[in-house]
């Protein structure tokens, strides 16, 4: 055989103490190889800034499309300005939108093999899904940031002190997180790239049929109630309560009460979804 | 790097430690009637130190059997231990041991092989810094080190499946199991490949390979399983299998074509009456090569006998060669038909006579 650019492996030093797995127990691993997995997100980020800035750039146009080009016709009932009731809704809006990336991500890692090679060393398994899970939190993180920067900029102000702020935001990424979660179980169910477009398509109509732009009570009998009860509609009725915004209120118990919802609806997706998730990664070596 | 560096001593071989024991696995997928067993009773020894090919046609269940011991499937029943480990029950102690090289390059395209080597590193718990060690290191070795910051998806396909192989090789696996690994690679690739599993051999490794390229069973492996419908149907070197099917070959090449069929009765007929190898049937013909093949069991008498029997008829042979059968032969034999009765205790010598 003629020389290769292979070396031969017997060259390899032998093991050094210091390649020696440390097998850490279960809760340890499942911390570290979380971490890891967000680190192998934020290379992708790094190399690839332009998706990014993409996604940020559509939820800004977004609001400005709404607040401009649709906001003139507006008059919010109970009196308030329109901009003041879009941009919490908007807020909203971008924890339910962009789940794509999340999905096309994990379907081509399940198809592209580089899974199974993750499989097939001793991580938590769970690891996969919570690393993705949690470093698409820290996208949206920034994506709020950026969003609200965005509405300060064309006029929207909160009235309540910082702790409002904060619990206001600690629930627009507890919506966000649970809607990751349904996502990851989608993508592990289609399975394939192409079928996240029909998720796309979903997420347009079942995140209008909401208070996001105007209060349900606008809307036909039945379709309103649907409306009043979407998490949707909960999370954005919540921080228009803690921003101090006009909250465009209707009549029914779900509008009434929309913080307790705004807690709930998440937690209850997560207790689904998540087990859910998992369960069917498991089962994809059974 | 002196030439003495590159020979590779046979690995030590201690045949009663197996470091892969598989008991009649079964694996099925689907259910009801469109229930289809991949795996049907497979049995399996590997001994430690060897390389062990596994040969198969497309859909024997190779594939199958590596998934279920590298614990990316569930098996259906049946048992599998790997480097003392039960693939079920002590998945991770297993996951520790073992290497991966699968079909498909199993690498993050977007990221540098730098990043890739790193981020296995740290999945097998090294820490940050011996992963990065670890990953200079490897990419000096695999010849990677100057492909910097670029991603993998801008590398050759060679250079891919070497990056692979080196993130098979982060913690120096016990057992390195290759899913069809040069499947897909121009030659100078597939003798990369190669190279590579001769050195890991070399160094102790135990390496199990499936393959369907009968050439590459027979390059690199100690032993062979031939396996078909999920269960093993042969196993020995390449020279035991190829005694499995009737000895030796004697391979006829006519100078005219249009001879071959007064050939064929001819050398039936003499073969009869020195009761060499009865019947028109045993000679196959191709009429495109111009060549008459036969399998015989003693190949000297049965060498002179056709010598003799074209020199008394004037039949003009350009060729007349003495071989041992190949692996495809023995492949075909084995899979596509009942085996013919082996026969017993076949030559061992693999050299080629050719009168």
């Amino acid at each position: 055989m003629t020389a290769t650019t292979t070396p031969p492996l017997d060259e390899l030093p032998p093991r050094a103490e210091a390649f020696t797995p440390r097998q850490p127990g279960r809760a340890r691993r499942l911390a570290v190889d979380s971490a890891t997995m967000v680190r192998r997100g934020l290379a992708h980020w790094a190399r690839q800034p332009g998706q990014m800035l993409a996604n940020l750039a559509f939820s800004v146009m977004m609001l400005i499309m709404f607040a401009y080009f649709l906001g003139g016709g507006m008059v919010v009932g109970g009196g308030g300005d329109y901009v003041d009731f879009l941009v919490p809704g908007m807020l909203v809006l971008t924890m339910a939108f962009g789940m794509e990336t999340t999905m096309v991500e994990l379907t081509s890692d399940i198809n592209r093999g580089i899974l199974d090679r993750f499989r097939s060393m001793p991580i938590a398994p769970s690891s996969v899904l919570v690393g993705r899970t949690l470093l698409d939190l820290l996208n949206s993180t920034i994506g709020l940031a950026v969003l609200i920067g965005a509405g300060w900029a064309i006029g929207w102000r909160w009235h309540a002190g910082a702790a409002e702020l904060l619990a206001a935001l600690g629930l627009l990424l507890l919506l966000r997180f649970a809607m990751l979660w349904l996502g990851v179980w989608l993508a592990l169910v289609a399975g394939r790239p192409e079928m996240v477009q029909t998720v796309q398509i979903l997420v347009w109509p079942l995140s209008f049929l909401s208070s996001v732009f105007v209060s349900p009570d606008t809307m036909p009998g039945w379709i309103g109630t649907l409306a009043d009860w979407n998490p949707i509609s909960a999370t954005a009725g919540a921080v228009r309560e803690l921003f101090g915004n006009p909250a465009w209120p209707g009549d029914s118990w779900a509008a009434q009460h929309p913080e307790p919802l705004a807690v709930l609806w998440p937690l209850a997706l997560l207790a689904v979804f998540v087990p859910l998730a998992l369960r069917r990664f498991s089962r994809l070596g059974a | 790097m002196s030439a003495q560096d590159r020979t590779h001593p046979p690995a030590p071989r201690r045949a009663a430690e197996a470091v892969i024991r598989v008991d009649g696995l079964t694996r099925t997928f689907g259910r009801g009637a469109e229930a289809r067993n991949a795996l049907d009773g497979l049995d399996l020894t590997v001994a430690r130190g060897s390389v062990h090919a596994v040969l198969g046609p497309n859909g024997a269940g190779k594939s199958t059997a590596v998934r279920v011991l590298t614990t990316l499937l569930r098996p259906t029943g049946g048992r599998a231990e790997v480097a003392g480990f039960d693939v079920v029950r002590q998945p991770d102690q297993v996951r520790y041991r073992i290497g991966l090289l699968g079909q498909h390059a199993a690498v993050d395209e977007e990221l540098s092989g730098r990043q890739n080597l790193e981020l296995f590193g740290r999945l097998y718990h090294l820490g940050g810094r011996a992963a990065a060690a670890r990953a200079d290191e490897l990419l000096e070795r695999f010849d990677l080190a100057d492909t910097g910051r670029r991603a993998i998806r801008h590398y050759s396909g060679g250079m891919r499946r070497r990056l692979d192989l080196a993130a098979s090789l982060i913690t120096r696996p016990e057992v390195l199991f290759l899913d069809e690994p040069t499947t897909g690679l121009d030659p100078r690739g597939r003798a990369e490949v190669w190279q590579a599993v001769r050195s890991l051999a070399g160094s102790g490794a135990t390496v199990l390979l499936t393959t369907q390229y009968l050439e590459e069973a027979d390059q690199l492996a100690d032993l062979i399983t031939v396996i078909d419908g999920g269960r093993r149907i042969a196993e020995g070197t390449a020279d035991q299998l190829k005694s499995r099917i009737g000895g030796d070959r004697i391979d006829v090449v006519l100078r005219d074509g249009g001879a071959l069929s007064a050939a064929r009765a001819l050398l039936a007929r003499r073969f009869a009456e020195e009761r060499i190898v009865s019947g028109d049937d045993a000679i196959v013909v191709d009429a495109d090569r111009r060549l008459l093949s036969v399998s015989v069991d003693d190949r000297m008498r049965a060498l002179t006998a056709a010598v003799a029997a074209f020199a008394e008829a004037g039949v003009e042979a350009e060729d007349i060669a003495l071989r041992r059968p190949t692996l495809d032969e023995v492949f075909l034999t084995l899979t596509g038909q009942p085996a013919a009765a082996p026969a017993p205790d076949a030559t061992p010598d693999p050299q080629e006579v050719t009168a």
